[in-house]
């Protein structure tokens, strides 16, 4: 197992290292697929040169990061490329123990197999089979065109893909203290993670058999000393953040920005069309909407899942990387990494063939698009939206798919594999 | 959504497409087809209108009357040129310093990736010389370019004339609100290059240029002007440009208005418009000239000086004099005034032309087909390639090639790899083993980078017996369904692409390629069906393209004559590619020529 993942690593580095040394380089760090006004490694230079200068970084509207970002970089500036391999490394160590853990968890399911009818063993899987998950999540991950390209633009997406990473490990190791800390720098990172506090609360009220009944006293005892760990290290970060700095321009800048969302630079998500068209009064109702798509998932889909917290933090990262306001292909590449630990649902997944299909044309089609709208001149803005669209119904498509399989196989845990009617036929499932 | 998530509909439609796969490929494919021959067909096409406001709504009155003189001066011009053997440069210089502009030279040098033999060039030295006329009634934040190519021999001279002596007229009127900048240019398109690499400031194709003194505001648009006789029969308008791009329709539009208001016969790719298109004739007739344009805008290069242009974002034509032995002459005073209401109508401009079609052909110059009309031919060809796909054989083996661990990944890399590392020794040898073919072969530069090319090409037809011993064992039967998925998504992907960006090449790639590709398995007649994915491989979509061309222009050659013509066409695209940037090369080399070697490795499984 080590040594495949060795060579991986490597492979993964060197690909980098070509990138970066290529003329490439800075074609792809130009791409608005792959970077974005929010995490645009052009910006933190211009936010570093500010701050050099002693000017507040957030005097201008270039810059957005947040103020721990600005100092991890000015420290490290001269290493940045570095940085930024390390980042994906990072989460691909994270997605060896994660997965491991997760294996292990499996492997208990597998032994209470005795629970299940007899034909449904063969929808739990071997240990044999998980044994290669932690490779297939880290190839996933290293050599996935998306994260490649995110890398070589420096994008710090990376750096936060990183930050949910290590809280996923921190979640599945079960200390609640880092869990809430990593989740809170997540948060303070990007906003959206917020929704990450229902599945990780999930999980570790599942792992500790405590029951999810508000009468209970021990449920209401663990949910607000989870929130407390959360909400304090959230407010210790801003106020740090206030002190590093000494003013609060960073909240407008980068909370402000992401809400907001007034830089309509187009990008692989759903919003800078629509805010570029609509008038002026509708402008703070729309952001509403759109806005509430990120969080508004977050109930039902933990009542649905709630005894499945991993599925529900996979489900949830889809969701944000679709419907936040500054996507990235960077954003896709974390929930993708997910994927082969689903490999037990592919006998369940209706559309697959279709979304990859969708996805890959999408992705050829993104710059072909781009090159005729801003180069040539001949095609205009719609053409260039209509596969945004297209690739986000493509995202759905796929999320649904997951979901969809993810309860079928659930259902037929506990009601067998081969369901028959009443009649004696042959039954099948819809979902309505 | 009803239909994707309800099992048993799905079941419908799935068991519908797989037992009607074969008649509903055919039916696509056949309705692709009639659905692009229609598109000639009068009552399917639009009606060309002007959508520009700032140019529709007035008619300006022409004034121009120094035609006669203009003819003078192309004889005193074409004496100098005789004289100087090349470019008059000081003359050029002088004769627009006189008429009030500011004038500026640019020299530019090129050397040919290998000699250009039809146009008998390889070391290239010339000049430009452009005068500037400055908009006394603007900030001079914008210009129009009218420029006129100084060729070898005694064309074009009427051209330059011409331009001079509009540069007189315009230089004495007080409207003009944008700089009009008077080009001439030597050694046709890679002056124009050179200029407008020049006036933007880059360098994309490595030429050697001194930067350009002076300069105008952002071009807006720009017209090219060819004449070579004093009097002539009619006008032709030439709007293809470099990787098939169009200036947007208003442009042409234009052009047809001012036609028709000074009664000059105009025509498109050569050809008189007719009236009766209820008629087999006239339908043939508009067919041909839209064949045209497809052929001409698939091959990718650049028709006239405007081709240049329109990369940077600048709407340009080329007006293209014909003096054919019909009785209707237009002279030189008329074809000033034309020109002179052009430039006015394009000075009123308030924004970039940008309210017309971008993407369109013509099957004449009042009809146009839009890109809404033309897709669906090219779509039913492409559908085809996913109905292949979602061939039920074949999306079982997606879901079992998506675990790496079996072997069908593997199998189908080397052939792909393969494939396109031939591709990329397509691209790269040629052009660099030329110096090693000249040394070993009696052939000439020119002829040993063609030829290299041919073996190449056909060298890749051996491949497969080379990716076959490679692989450990024997390929199996899931191993070609995996490759055939591949390379069929692949082409699908390719095709679309390639039909958005220059719909004539995709389509017409399409066209040839879809049948073959869509039925091939390795358990076919092997004789048979290798000659007919040979006769239907992207060189040989080449070669036919050259008997219509030929035949539509109607100048039919003679099948030793149609190979010389082929072996020029194949240098000149490579050329285009090394000195313009085209892109059609790279994209057969790189791209197409590799996805069709996947196809010809699966005729060859065994």
């Amino acid at each position: 197992m080590a040594a495949p993942l060795t060579l991986l690593l490597i492979v993964a580095v060197t690909i980098r290292a070509v990138l970066f040394r290529s003329s490439w380089a800075e074609l792809i760090s130009e791409r608005v697929e792959v970077v974005s006004p929010l995490n645009a490694w052009k910006r933190v230079v211009e936010g570093l040169a500010l701050l050099d200068l002693g000017v507040s970084p957030y005097s201008g509207d270039v810059f957005h990061e947040t103020p721990f970002m600005i100092y991890l970089f000015h420290f490290v500036v001269d290493y940045a490329e570095i940085v930024f391999m390390v980042s994906p490394g990072l989460v691909f160590c994270l997605s060896r123990f994660l997965t491991s853990l997760y294996l292990f968890r499996k492997q208990k399911y597998a032994l209470e197999s005795d629970r299940y009818p007899a034909d449904c063993l063969e929808l739990l899987r071997s240990p044999k089979e998980m044994f290669y998950i932690p490779l297939k999540v880290a190839m996933f991950y290293l050599l996935n065109p998306f994260t490649i390209l995110s890398c070589v633009a420096k994008s710090t997406c990376g750096l936060n893909n990183a930050i949910i990473a290590l809280f996923i490990l921190c979640t599945l190791k079960g200390s609640a203290l880092l869990s809430g800390i990593l989740l809170a720098l997540a948060t303070y990172q990007s906003i959206y993670p917020l929704t990450l506090f229902a599945p990780a609360l999930l999980f570790f009220l599942q792992r500790l058999y405590i029951p999810v009944n508000l009468r209970r006293s021990s449920f209401w005892f663990f949910t607000l000393q989870y929130a407390f760990i959360y909400v304090g290290s959230l407010v210790v970060i801003t106020g740090l953040s206030f002190f590093l700095l000494g003013s609060w321009d960073f909240i407008p800048s980068v909370y402000g920005f992401i809400f907001s969302v007034p830089d309509l630079t187009p990008n692989i998500g759903l919003f800078w069309y629509f805010f570029a068209e609509m008038f002026e009064h509708f402008r703070l109702f729309f952001i509403c909407v759109f806005q509430i798509n990120v969080f508004f998932y977050t109930i039902p889909l933990s009542i649905k899942l709630k005894e499945h917290p991993v599925f529900l933090i996979f489900m949830q990262i889809a969701i944000i990387s679709i419907f936040k306001s500054y996507p990235t292909v960077g954003d896709v590449a974390l929930y993708m990494a997910f994927l082969p630990a689903w490999s037990h649902l592919y006998r369940f997944l209706r559309n697959i063939f279709l979304v990859s299909c969708v996805l890959l044309a999408c992705s050829a089609l993104f710059p072909v698009l781009w090159h005729l709208w801003i180069y040539a001149g001949s095609a205009n803005s719609n053409f260039y939206y209509a596969i945004t669209l297209l690739f986000n119904f493509g995202q759905i498509l796929l999320v649904s798919d997951y979901f969809y399989a993810y309860l079928r196989r659930e259902h037929h845990l506990t009601h067998g594999l081969y369901l028959k009617k009443k009649d004696g036929t042959e039954a099948t499932l819809v979902l309505k | 959504m009803g239909l994707l998530s309800d099992p048993s509909r799905r079941k419908v439609l799935t068991g519908l497409l797989t037992r009607l796969n074969t008649p509903i490929c055919i039916v696509c494919y056949l309705a692709g087809i009639v659905w692009f021959m229609g598109l000639a067909f009068e009552p399917f096409t639009l009606r060309t209108y002007m959508s520009e406001n700032a140019m529709g709504s007035t008619m300006v009155e022409e004034r121009f009357s120094s035609g006669e003189r203009a003819l003078s001066l192309a004889k005193e011009f074409d004496a100098h040129k005789r004289k100087a053997g090349g470019m008059p440069v000081e003359w050029l210089v002088k004769a627009m310093q006189s008429r009030g502009l500011e004038v500026f030279t640019q020299s530019f040098s090129r050397k040919l990736p290998f000699p250009d033999e039809n146009k008998e060039r390889y070391m290239v030295r010339g000049t430009n010389v452009y005068g500037i006329l400055r908009a006394p009634r603007a900030p001079r934040t914008e210009a129009l370019v009218i420029t006129a190519p100084c060729s070898p021999g005694n064309t074009n001279n009427q051209a330059v004339a011409l331009l001079l002596a509009l540069a007189q007229y315009f230089r004495n009127q007080i409207y003009w609100a944008k700089d009009i900048i008077f080009l001439v240019n030597e050694h046709d398109l890679i002056g124009t290059q050179a200029w407008l690499e020049g006036y933007h400031h880059t360098n994309i194709t490595g030429m050697e240029y001194s930067p350009l003194q002076g300069r105008a505001g952002s071009i807006q648009a720009a017209l090219s002007l060819e004449l070579s006789s004093d009097v002539i029969t009619s006008l032709d308008l030439v709007l293809e440009g470099l990787n098939g791009q169009l200036p947007n329709l208003d442009l042409a539009n234009l052009f047809y208005a001012f036609c028709q208001k000074l009664g000059v016969l105009c025509t498109i790719q050569g050809k008189l418009q007719r009236n009766d298109w209820d008629t087999a004739e006239g339908y043939t007739h508009a067919a041909q000239t839209m064949m045209l344009m497809v052929l001409k805008q698939a091959c990718g290069r650049s028709w006239g000086d405007h081709g240049l242009f329109l990369r940077y974002h600048i709407e340009a034509a080329s007006v293209r004099g014909i003096n054919s032995f019909r009785h209707y002459k237009t002279d030189a005073t008329t074809i000033g005034r034309l020109l002179e209401g052009m430039v006015r109508k394009l000075n009123n401009l308030l924004e970039r032309l940008h309210q017309s079609y971008f993407f369109y052909l013509l099957p004449s110059l009042s009809r146009f087909v839009s890109i809404g009309y033309y897709m669906p031919a090219f779509g039913l060809l492409a559908v085809i390639l996913l109905l292949r796909v979602s061939f039920p054989g074949l999306c079982h083996c997606f879901s079992v090639s998506l675990q790496p661990s079996s072997p069908g990944v593997l199998t189908v890399l080397t052939p792909v790899v393969i494939s396109h590392l031939t591709g990329v020794a397509l691209y790269l040898l040629p052009v660099h083993l030329q110096e090693m073919a000249v040394e070993h072969f009696p052939v000439s530069e020119t002829e040993a980078v063609v030829l290299t090319a041919i073996a190449i090409y056909t060298a890749g037809l051996a491949l497969p017996h080379n990716t076959q011993r490679l692989l450990s064992g024997e390929g199996t039967e899931q191993g070609w369904k995996v490759l055939k998925l591949t390379a069929l998504l692949y082409l699908a992907v390719l095709l679309g692409c390639t039909a958005l960006i220059n719909f004539s090449l995709g389509f017409i790639l399409a066209v040839t390629l879809v049948p073959i590709t869509a039925s091939i398995t390795p358990h076919m007649p092997k004789a048979l069906y290798a000659l007919v994915m040979v006769l239907l491989s992207p060189a040989f979509t080449i070669l036919y393209c050259v008997f219509i061309y030929q035949e539509l222009i109607e100048a039919p050659v003679s099948v030793s004559e149609g190979w010389m013509l082929f072996l020029s066409v194949i240098s000149q695209g490579i050329l285009d590619h090394a000195l313009y940037g085209s892109l059609v090369y790279p994209l057969l080399a790189l791209f197409i020529y590799p996805c069709w070697l996947m196809f010809w490795n699966i005729l060859f499984w065994n």
